[in-house]
């Protein structure tokens, strides 16, 4: 994969509260909170999007939590690389867009 | 408790979710889906958000979507039908462009095969005794709702095109 191509706003939303250990539920509140209530992640759509970036080893099943039935994840070294990309297209798209549209705002 | 017969076609979904949410709306939630059968039960106005989707029917799936709050209703063929309290928010199962068209290419990847097995059948039937007429009617009505469900499809798709 292009590591330059765009992440979707979920998988960004995911991998960046993923920095600290937290199972489905606990992504949903944090990328809401993040977002300021923007971004309501869907039960559906985070499921599809957690089995992806497993598969791709962004982000890892943390073992062994006591309360077992809820999985926890966290963000593997991989997707702290993926994350620091995006961060730095994203930086690229706001300069270019102020530079163009600063002089009118 | 109270039982209700009522009949959706497959590209109808969205009318089905919006018929569901209206009866929670006055205070009947779904509580139990059979056959073209709808269980009701008392509960405050609009205390549940009720969802549907297209999917396998997969345990993994379920006690994920359980944990973020929702109870699981149950399922009927490949459609499962949750349900959350609104006191936790807006319910939804798949919000963003890629998960609804996935939703769609779900419909369409069960349609399709019964579709072509029915077309089969039925001009088997009607070669060797003439009898292939209602397995052809089948076969019509399934390429119709494949019909509707790819017009969904695609017009996401143009939308995807745009943003996520």
């Amino acid at each position: 994969m292009n590591p330059q191509a765009a992440l979707t706003e979920a998988v960004y939303y995911i991998l960046l509260s993923l920095v600290t250990p937290r199972h489905g539920y606990g992504i949903m509140q944090e990328a809401e909170r993040m977002s300021d209530g923007r971004v309501k992640l869907a039960a559906g759509t985070l499921y599809g999007a957690i089995n992806v970036l497993l598969d791709k080893g962004w982000i890892r099943g943390v073992p062994g939590a006591e309360d077992s039935r809820r999985k926890e994840y966290v963000l593997t070294d991989k997707g702290r690389e993926a994350l620091t990309w995006e961060l730095d297209r994203l930086k690229e798209l706001v300069k270019n867009g102020e530079n163009v549209l600063g002089g009118e705002a | 408790m109270k039982r209700v017969f009522k009949w959706f076609w497959v590209w109808e979904f969205e009318k089905e979710d919006m018929w569901l949410n209206s009866m929670a709306a006055d205070g009947w939630t779904l509580c139990r889906i059979g056959w073209c059968t709808y269980w009701f039960e008392k509960t405050d106005p609009s205390a549940y958000e009720v969802r549907l989707e297209c999917r396998k029917p997969d345990e993994a799936y379920i006690s994920f979507v359980k944990d973020t709050g929702a109870e699981y209703i149950g399922h009927m063929m490949q459609w499962l039908y949750f349900r959350r309290k609104s006191e936790l928010g807006h319910f939804e199962l798949n919000s963003d462009l890629d998960s609804r068209i996935e939703q769609l290419n779900n419909m369409g990847r069960i349609l399709l095969p019964i579709g072509i097995l029915n077309l089969g059948i039925g001009l088997m039937n009607l070669r060797y005794n003439g009898l292939g007429g209602i397995n052809l009617i089948c076969a019509g009505v399934l390429a119709y709702a494949y019909g509707r469900i790819q017009g969904k499809r695609d017009e996401l798709q143009r939308e995807r095109r745009l943003h996520e």
